[in-house]
């Protein structure tokens, strides 16, 4: 599920709706992005979040589709806000929902780093100097790389349509 | 072709969207950032340090030698910083 909203969600609600009624769900893993108020040495008042809307759910649901073709999920959400948002408020969640642990807390780190470079959002951080743009990390970019060499090798890259399965959701 | 800009190109270019009808030489992203530098003022400032300028065609993320004709939406921006 992909949610792209300038509104806030319940933490709490959205994880109950994400293994409600599927009892072969094990384990939720999750993590919530909020915005801190100091950026190195700088005082943040605020952040706006920009994104491109019709890039952003394609973006999204490409992701959500490569961690589901890695693990066997039962389901995955990710919400993302845009919009002006202050310190403390929250920016994005993203969960997964499997029968084992591994598998949820393995595609919860994998969605939230390859969302960050992935998914088309840019922070415009309020300083005391005015607006500034934030710089991608390089760390966001290795830290997304690492998924690309941990990828499985028993898969195919990328036709789908390859895939010797059955039909989609047939579970490994 | 439709063209968009986000973040700070969106600020250099001064506008956040325009459709532009380049020469037919113009075939590839690159030809056309090279074309849009051309038209000097914040365009070319925009794209003055084209290592900071990611492109989408269609939605989708490209590299600089991606074919680009009459039609498509194509969209310049930062490197990206969500999450």
């Amino acid at each position: 599920m992909i949610r792209v909203q300038a509104e806030d969600f319940d933490v709490g609600r959205e994880l109950e709706k994400l293994s409600d009624g599927n009892h072969g769900v094990g384990g939720v893993c999750s993590f919530v992005g909020l915005v801190r108020d100091i950026a190195g040495d700088k005082t943040i008042k605020a952040m706006t979040l920009e994104h491109y809307p019709e890039m952003t759910e394609p973006a999204l649901a490409k992701i959500e589709a490569e961690a589901h073709d890695r693990w066997p999920l039962e389901e995955t959400l990710i919400i993302h806000r845009y919009g002006r948002l202050e310190p403390g408020d929250r920016i994005v969640l993203v969960a997964a929902a499997s029968a084992h642990r591994e598998a949820a807390f393995e595609a919860c780190h994998f969605l939230i780093d390859w969302l960050k470079t992935q998914a088309p959002f840019w922070k415009l951080e309020e300083t005391p100097d005015g607006g500034q743009w934030v710089d991608a990390r390089s760390s966001d970019g290795r830290a997304a790389e690492r998924w690309l060499a941990d990828k499985p090798q028993d898969k195919p890259q990328d036709k789908p349509q390859d895939k010797p399965k059955g039909k989609p959701g047939a579970a490994e | 072709m439709k063209i968009l800009y986000f973040a700070w190109l969106r600020e250099k270019a001064g506008i956040a969207e325009e459709d532009v009808s380049p020469p037919e030489t113009v075939t590839t992203v690159a030809e056309l950032v090279e074309w849009m530098k051309s038209r000097g003022g914040g365009f070319a400032e925009a794209f003055a340090d084209e290592g900071m300028v990611r492109v989408a065609v269609n939605q989708e993320h490209v590299r600089t030698d991606h074919p680009v004709a009459a039609g498509d939406e194509i969209a310049f921006f930062p490197p990206i910083t969500g999450g």
